[in-house]
């Protein structure tokens, strides 16, 4: 079990603890502090998967999430994870990784044909491949693509972490704890302000962690640890590692992903696996650093070849070497520092640096070590094929494009640095326009969209001294504003090493006849003869040529591709980069999972739940329950092993026969108060409210502007200057809210107020012709009476001691009341009522019973009022009123709404008076015409008849005051029916309402 | 996510507002004469500007009371709010 690619000491791994793990079911083992790609490269193994369209041989290329190879499925602490980065992801005991872009095995792909086969896969090649003959797609394309283009798998297990959301405001947001990033944090602590500072990876300090600095006489890391200490014992400061801010949203709302505990072994049952921190921040310091381009050449995707930081970063950070017969391949000094990290480790580098012989102290202090520099060199392309072998390298001419001697040269591993690209990111998605930095190849951020500040590399600044003191300037100065302290602070002495200026070289040519592939993105396999091609057919715009090549499109955005395909474009182009432009940065930064964005809102968390105060007598009297918005509603009690049918018949007819009760606490109600509440309830209600008397109810109609029904109920007036309103249960928020915004808005003269009484008030309606005996029996000492309480009428009265109202209103057409306790006192209502109503058949009825007893009176409902009919379409036109104004009133008198032929209610029964008519069903006149059949009319609500025993239906047909006895079919496609129907009135039950008032 | 300025709750998450649409269109008055065109213009025509839009906003889930908000329909930036009563210049 020997690590033969560790280093003895380096590192800041925890050696005393080894973790076991598999990689494609070998058994392997790392340190605590390893990422799996550290483990495995410490273990030499460099082949982890294929790649996308050429299945190709891939390994590791960088360290952390500028890799654009290494995505593993991985499972752990009983997860199973696809396109896990190996590079971000820390070991953790017991974990196992398998490659996931190869079949049958990562050794032998059966897809790697597709690489001799590359003239079948050109740019576009999607939509040039896949896309004829069309009915191929499902059956042989899509699941062809899947099985060998592979990419990771989604469990389909019920995900059992717990996954949560927090809300977060502070005075500065920090992204990154570099030299910048912690320079920034502490001047604003310093300044009092509450400062969070966030880091994506598990160590704090970024570059400081691997760069060759001291800052006051301590090592870059050392200092690092110094502030991150002290900035964790100060009350306004939150220290945050193994979180990465992802989305930068409107008004500097930041979105930052936490892993809470994904390393973890061990966790308690109510720690979550990650978080996610809404952050509400008044400035923000993107500290986000730089990621290192490459230089691209042939064959620069092979197993071996890294980027030449994630090689310091493998040696200092964990301890690995990535090879032991290094070659080097920059156009800039920052590589120079691996060459020396690697010669102190003993190994023995060969540097290719693509500029001339010159002197910088980095290249001085690398020729004094006695390394082989080559100046004018690079590498031309790779060998090998499952892990690099040797190097073709040449010496570039002057004019850089063609070579003077070419000699191959061997190595385990070519370290590439073609200089280094700000993370912008953050600052793109703030709306910040980028401009293009000539100096260093790449965009910065220009002037500010919202309070957002780059320092350090991010914003291109790529010196430790420049980059600590925009820092402290910015940290100390932002917060100043806020806090109006300001507290001095000395800036360190650093000592760094001086870089020279990078060559602007970013592509090596190819020697005549030889055509290797050289790719400028490695995740989605784009090649340079791949842009070139898009740009030879005509694509011109780079977000036209990034969609088409697929360039910078895969889940690594193309941070190590997207500015190599810009320089191609534009020099093909013969245009300079910020002509050509830059594609659009899009949050997240790197894949979240599901369960992060979801949080705690999954299953009953979902959205919340109310109920009744008399839910758990429903609960014990084995109701079934349908969601209404959020409201849990009895559809039907169920007796024995009744059907819905059958039980919502039973409950219904004994409405009709006997009594029933139903629980309407759902209903919407509002508490309307003020000297001019009859005037404002006569301009929102079409009929006229202006002589309603105290103690009456009177049902109304609500209209919007566009003269369009918006709700319907009873209200009734309470009191001199109180009236209590009632919506539908669906409607009562819209209600409320449209009853503000007139009072507030366009009558604020009116001297009213509005409140939602809704939960404060328990509510049930008795209903059936023994409902007036009940009633009196509930109420002993009341006249009941119909000529004490007739149809319309309200009483406050005592029940059984407890205080409630009694309206006699009905929405079954049946004899009914509905009584109002408070909430406290529902189930006590509700228990007494079932107790009383024993000696007069009463029973409980659901919604379903109500609907039932509602369509066959040919009383309308939500079906009906579905936001396209006026009152006129629903034989509601009798309650507008034709003398005064009210909303809407103006929008009636509309052509469309006055045509002879305009819709109406009608009923509808079957022919067979057997054939239930499925709601939804369209009316048209032959069921067999052709398509498109032209439609009539629709279905909108349709019951069982328990009055007259057949199935009953309402509709909204055209012309439907001249359709009556007419017959045609009621036709739906969904269920496969087709209905003949007679179209009869829409009351079908007592249609001179005299049972109501009886 | 916006970050509106209740003018009575003060800055409150958007998740706590409901949009109203257009601030600046004034309902004709009730029990009064309108033409067809003015009642027209009032219940459907709308300008959808690209920048400056003076809106209604209603919050819903803190103090209830609909105001005014100048909001950038590109950016998203808000200039001003007000209590409906207010004028927004
Ligand atoms: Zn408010």
């Amino acid at each position: 079990m020997s690590q033969p690619f560790r280093l003895n000491k380096e590192g800041l791994i925890n050696r005393n603890k080894k973790i076991s793990f598999t990689f494609n079911g070998k058994k392997l083992f790392g340190y605590e502090g390893d990422t799996i790609a550290s483990a495995l490269i410490a273990n030499g193994i460099h082949l982890v998967g294929r790649s996308f369209k050429y299945h190709r041989p891939r390994g590791f290329f960088g360290a952390g999430v500028e890799e654009p190879n290494a995505k593993l499925q991985v499972e752990f602490n009983g997860h199973s994870e696809p396109n896990v980065n190996a590079t971000e992801m820390e070991l953790v005991e017991g974990l196992s990784a398998t490659s996931q872009n190869c079949w049958p095995s990562v050794n032998f792909d059966i897809g790697a044909i597709n690489n001799f086969l590359k003239m079948f896969f050109p740019a576009g090649f999607y939509y040039k491949t896949f896309m004829w003959p069309k009915s191929f797609w499902y059956k042989i394309y899509e699941p062809f693509i899947r099985k060998a283009a592979g990419l990771g798998v989604a469990s389909i297990e019920k995900d059992k972490e717990r996954y949560e959301h927090k809300f977060e405001y502070c005075d500065l947001l920090v992204t990154g704890s570099g030299p910048s990033g912690l320079a920034s944090a502490y001047a604003a602590a310093k300044n009092g302000a509450k400062v969070i500072l966030a880091e994506d990876k598990p160590r704090f300090g970024g570059t400081l962690l691997t760069d060759d600095v001291s800052i006051d006489n301590l090592s870059g890391k050392d200092w690092a640890e110094k502030i991150i200490t002290e900035l964790k014992s100060m009350p306004n400061v939150t220290v945050k590692n193994r979180s990465q801010v992802f989305g930068y949203y409107d008004h500097n709302m930041l979105v930052m992903f936490e892993r809470v505990s994904d390393h973890l072994e061990k966790k308690s049952k109510f720690t979550p696996r990650q978080r996610l921190w809404y952050i509400r921040a008044k400035e923000t310091i993107l500290s986000t650093g730089s990621i290192e381009r490459p230089i691209v050449f042939g064959n620069n995707d092979t197993p071996g070849i890294f980027l030449s930081a994630a090689a310091k970063e493998y040696m200092k950070v964990y301890g690995v070497l990535v090879g032991k017969k290094p070659l080097i391949f920059t156009n800039n000094d920052s590589a120079y520092e691996t060459a020396l990290e690697f010669k102190k480790n003993n190994v023995e580098p060969i540097i290719l640096d693509t500029r001339e012989e010159h002197s910088s102290e980095l290249i001085d202090e690398a020729k004094s070590k006695g390394i082989d520099i080559r100046f004018s060199h690079g590498v031309i392309v790779a060998n090998g094929y499952k892990k690099v072998k040797s190097a073709k390298i040449g010496k570039l001419n002057k004019d850089k494009n063609s070579f003077g001697k070419i000699e191959t040269v061997d190595c385990d591993c070519i370290c590439v640095s073609g200089f280094w690209t700000p993370s912008v990111h953050l600052a793109s998605q703030s709306g910040n326009k980028l401009k293009y930095e000539e100096k260093i190849d790449a965009f910065i951020p220009d002037k500010k969209k919202q309070h957002e500040t780059s320092v350090g590399a991010a914003n291109g600044s790529f010196t430790l001294e420049e980059s600590l003191k925009h820092g402290f300037e910015n940290g100390s100065n932002l917060s100043a504003k806020i806090t109006e302290t300001k507290t001095e602070i000395s800036i360190p002495n650093v000592n760094e090493k001086k870089y020279g200026a990078h060559d602007k070289f970013w592509c090596m040519p190819l020697p005549k006849n030889e055509n290797p592939k050289r790719f400028v993105d490695f995740q989605n396999d784009v090649s340079v003869s791949d842009i070139e091609i898009a740009l030879r057919e005509g694509y011109r715009s780079i977000e036209h040529v990034k969609r088409y090549t697929t360039l910078g499109m895969a889940t690594d955005q193309g941070r190590t591709s997207n500015l190599n395909g810009l320089q191609l474009v534009s020099n093909i182009e013969n245009k300079i980069v910020p002509e050509v432009g830059h594609t659009t940065f899009r949050p997240p930064f790197t894949p979240i999972t599901i369960g992060t964005i979801v949080g705690r809102e999954v299953g009953m968390e979902y959205m919340p739940t109310r109920k009744t105060p008399m839910h758990e007598w429903h609960e014990k009297n084995n109701a079934v329950f349908v969601d209404a918005g959020a409201w849990k509603r009895p559809r039907y009690y169920k007796l024995g092993s009744e059907t819905l049918f059958e039980a919502s018949k039973r409950e219904a007819k004994n409405v009709r026969e006997n009594v029933g009760i139903c629980d309407v606490t759902t209903l919407g109600k509002i508490d309307i108060k003020g000297p001019d509440a009859a005037e404002f309830l006569n301009r929102v209600y079409t009929n006229a409210w202006m002589k309603l008397p105290v103690g009456k109810a009177r049902y109304g109609l609500m209209l919007r502007e566009d003269g369009i029904v918006m709700d319907d109920g009873t209200t009734t007036r309470i009191s001199e200057n109180h009236y209590h309103m009632t919506t539908t249960t669906a409607q009562a928020a819209n209600v409320l809210s449209h009853l503000e915004y007139y009072l507030q808005i366009v009558w604020p003269e009116l001297n009213v107020n509005v409140v939602s009484t809704t939960e404060q008030w328990a509510g049930a309606a008795i209903a059936g012709p023994k409902s007036r005996d009940m009633l009196s029996k509930l109420y002993p000492d009341l006249d009941v009476s119909n000529e004490a309480l007739p149809f319309m009428g309200y009483k406050e009265a005592e029940f059984f001691g407890v205080p409630s109202r009694i309206f006699r209103i009905s929405f079954s057409g049946e004899l009914a009341y509905e009584i109002n306790v408070k909430s406290d006192h529902g189930m006590f209502m509700w228990e007494k009522m079932m107790e009383v109503g024993k000696d007069f058949g009463n029973q409980p009825y659901g919604t379903e019973a109500l609907s039932t007893l509602r369509i066959e009176m040919g009383h309308v409902a939500g079906p009906e009022l579905d936001g396209r009919t006026i009152p006129s379409d629903v034989s509601l036109n009798g309650l507008v009123s034709k003398k005064k104004d009210f909303i809407g009133k103006n929008s009636l008198g509309r052509e469309a709404f006055n045509v002879e032929s305009r819709q109406k209610i009608v009923g509808l029964i079957p022919i067979d008076r057997k054939s239930s008519i499925p709601e939804g069903s369209h009316i048209v006149q032959d069921q067999n015409a052709k398509l498109p059949n032209p439609k009539l009319g629709h279905v909108s609500s349709s019951c069982w008849s328990v009055e007259n025993n057949n199935p009953f239906s309402l509709a909204i047909m055209k012309d439907g005051k001249n359709m009556i006895g007419k017959k045609f079919f009621a036709v739906s496609p969904l269920k496969n029916k087709s209905i003949e129907v007679e179209v009869i009135s829409s009351h079908y039950v007592d249609p001179e309402g005299k049972r109501v008032r009886s | 996510m916006l970050y509106i300025k209740c003018p009575y709750c003060g800055l409150r998450a958007q998740k706590e507002f409901s949009y109203g649409g257009d601030a600046t269109v004034k309902r004709p008055n009730i029990n009064e004469e309108v033409s067809s065109e003015d009642w027209d213009n009032f219940v459907y025509m709308r300008k959808s500007p690209r920048g400056k839009h003076i809106e209604l906003w209603q919050h819903i889930a803190g103090c209830r009371q609909w105001i005014k908000v100048q909001r950038d329909t590109a950016t998203h930036e808000i200039f001003q709010t007000a209590k409906v009563t207010e004028e927004i210049r």
